[in-house]
């Protein structure tokens, strides 16, 4: 099995898709001879040239909207957005067209398009480069969503993305492009809408996404140097999701925890709230606890940002939370 | 100033003060990215190290209760509207003595009291609300200017377009200036831009335009004062374009793998709009040593200041969500 970093894995799917299929084209902004802010796409452009790997001007807009037409004709293009922040300005193409084309059209129409983008603080950059903005596109009936934590995970389910036949919002996170795990030495495609179970529990089960997946990987191994055993679960497909992994999960360990970086508030987190306390209520023992960042902009100071944002403490914490082990808990402002 | 300061009219004692701040910002920015390759600095950064004539062309050509917004490349255009070294650098440290609190970053420099409505991170998001800015002191009659800095990518966004024609519409006195330096990141001109003046963009708009050597204070700021003059008098905005080079990465620590090798080098040598200035004027040895060791002190004041600033406490991170 070979090793490949998050980035390397982004680009192994890309190029797959490209080499087997003509009608597989990316572009963004600064994706050609510079590979992409994150360098993602690095030497892509050498081996397929700048018609299929197209830099464009500073318009998301006009790129998400023209990756949108191009599916509609039956091409499966990959936009990048170089930031997820930026996505904003492609908010009426991704909501009101690329989401609602099939249904307007009664069924005529599919828009078989992949949108990448990526994001995340911890770093510094400052409260418009730093966003997670995932759950706002749950919240849109006709998109998909994926969030892919690992370089197997991202692999596969890029591939999946890119052959879907629906609009598909693919999220990266900044901070994870170095991370390295064993993958298939063929790619495997992982069908949208079936989570991971990273690391088996019979106490809490933690529902976690994005660079929260590794924080509550952290988390569950402290939590079983104290007794608790802890199920790490990621749906990695925020929309559609795998809402039965999570509730037999939760079935059996009585507790949930949800956590991802994006605020709590509206977030993905208080998706899987409600249908864990809608399917499982007579399972649970604890109220669901939510991990995420405290409802402010991301400021720039790291003193500031390292405490808006949740880390592996704030899972545990809220891990003691459930079992009622709350007195050592020193992150308590991340949970709700 | 700006009012009686004419093209050809530039006083030896004032370019020599331009000559000065210029050098300035220059040394500002240099350090910044010795600070920063030393690890001091979070986040990332990018420095305008040649084009700094621009920066002081258009804002020496202000009125103190004009108005600007900048971009990610803001640390230039900061500091010539006035904000002192001093607190640009705090910023830059995220101390609680930086212009933005520390809240904002290289990229998010915001000082009100000196007319700087703040650099933005989002290419292009500025602009609407110069235009407002302006509106804003049309209504009330105001005799002050609202300017928008951006780059040649900036152009291809809708705000920019969307902007330019709402403030024609309205007749607003709002000045754009777009620093033209051929580059959006590591996409050249000619990848991004179907056209090569971009002073023309203003013509869909019916809007006056100037397009001028950006390399030449001077020349920038004759064309700045005009062009405030010009929508302060209330016939409208103007979109100036200084065509520019940036004489380094898009980011501080940009491999440029996408540049040709010896460009760097050349533009450099011969578009350096500090080198063009001092040549022009009559400045000794004496007078350049001078200059230099003045504004170093300035620059090293600044990191120590700095240095010796407060961090914010972890919870002021909930302060200033709302007013
Ligand atoms: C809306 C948006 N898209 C993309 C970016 C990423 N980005 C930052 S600077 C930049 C290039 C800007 O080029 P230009 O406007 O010419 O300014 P310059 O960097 O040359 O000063 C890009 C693409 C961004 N900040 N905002
Ligand atoms: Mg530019």
């Amino acid at each position: 099995m070979p090793e490949l970093s998050y980035r390397e894995a982004v680009r192994d799917a890309l190029s797959q898709a490209m080499r087997q299929d003509d009608d597989v084209f990316i572009l963004g902004e600064d994706i050609a001879e510079m590979g992409g802010s994150m360098g993602v796409t690095q030497g892509m452009l050498d081996e397929f040239g700048p018609e299929r790997v197209r830099n464009t001007p500073i318009s998301e807009m006009a790129i998400v909207g023209a990756g949108i037409g191009a599916a509609m004709q039956g091409m499966r293009p990959v936009v990048e957005v170089m930031y997820e922040d930026f996505t904003t300005l492609a908010m009426e193409q991704i909501v009101n067209q690329a989401a609602k084309h099939r249904y307007m059209s009664g069924g005529q129409l599919k828009v078989p398009l992949t949108i990448r983008t990526q994001g995340g603080a911890g770093w510094s950059p400052g409260a418009q480069h730093a966003q997670q903005l995932e759950a706002w596109f749950v919240h849109v009936p006709g998109l998909k969503v994926v969030f892919a934590s690992t370089p197997s995970d991202v692999r596969g389910l890029l591939w999946s993305s890119i052959y879907d036949d629906n609009p598909v919002m693919f999220f990266e996170h900044r901070t994870l492009y170095g991370i390295k795990e064993d993958v298939p030495e063929e790619l495997e495609p992982i069908p949208l809408g079936q989570a991971r179970i990273h690391r088996e529990g019979e106490d809490v089960t933690v529902v976690a996404t994005g660079r929260l997946v590794h924080e509550a990987i952290a988390a569950a191994g402290e939590a079983e140097a104290e007794g608790v055993s802890v199920e790490v679960v990621d749906p990695r497909t925020l929309l559609p999701l795998d809402e039965a992994t999570i509730v037999d999960s939760v079935k059996k360990t009585n507790r949930c925890v949800v956590a991802h970086e994006a605020v709590t508030r509206m977030g993905f987190g208080a998706e899987v709230a409600a249908i864990v306390q809608h399917q499982a209520f007579d399972y649970l023992d604890a109220p669901i606890e939510r991990v995420g960042s405290r409802f402010v902009p991301i400021p720039f100071a790291p003193v500031m940002e390292e405490w808006v944002v949740p880390h592996s403490n704030d899972v545990l914490a809220a891990i003691r939370q459930t079992v009622g082990r709350s007195e050592s808990s020193n992150g308590a402002g991340h949970v709700e | 100033m700006a009012q009686v300061e004419r093209k050809g009219a530039v006083s030896e004692e004032l370019l020599r003060e331009f000559y000065r701040e210029m050098l300035l910002i220059r040394r500002f920015e240099e350090k910044v990215e010795e600070r920063f390759r030393a690890g001091e600095l979070p986040g990332f950064l990018h420095v305008a190290i040649g084009q700094e004539a621009v920066a002081v062309g258009v804002c020496r050509a202000l009125q103190d209760d004009d108005v600007i917004a900048s971009t990610h490349r803001a640390h230039g255009h900061t500091l010539a509207k006035g904000t002192h070294p001093n607190e640009l650098m705090a910023e830059l440290y995220g101390k609680v003595e930086g212009c933005s609190k520390g809240y904002g970053g290289s990229m998010h420099l915001y000082d009100v009291e000196r007319g700087n409505l703040g650099a933005n991170a989002v290419v292009g998001g500025g602009l609407p609300g110069i235009v407002g800015a302006a509106l804003a002191f049309k209504f009330r009659d105001e005799p002050r200017v609202a300017v928008a800095f951006f780059g040649d990518g900036a152009t291809n966004i809708g705000t920019f377009h969307e902007a330019l024609n709402l403030a024609q519409l309205w007749l607003v006195p709002a000045v754009f200036v777009c620093e033209n330096n051929g580059w959006a990141e590591s996409t050249p001109a000619h990848q991004q831009l179907p056209i090569d003046d971009l002073s023309k963009r203003a013509e869909a708009y019916g809007m006056k335009a100037r397009r001028v050597g950006g390399q030449d204070v001077e020349e920038v700021f004759a064309a700045a004062s005009e062009a405030l003059e010009h929508a302060r008098g209330g016939d409208g905005p103007v979109l100036l374009v200084c065509d520019t080079f940036r004489l380094t990465g898009h980011y501080v620590g940009d491999p440029q793998v996408y540049r040709p090798r010896d460009e760097l080098a050349r533009l450099r040598e011969t578009e350096d709009p500090i080198e063009k200035l001092s040549a022009r004027l009559d400045l000794t040895d004496e007078d350049v040593q001078e200059i230099e060791a003045e504004v170093v002190e300035i620059v090293e004041g600044s990191v120590e200041f700095a240095k010796a600033g407060t961090d914010p406490q972890p919870e002021d991170a909930l302060k200033n969500v709302y007013a």
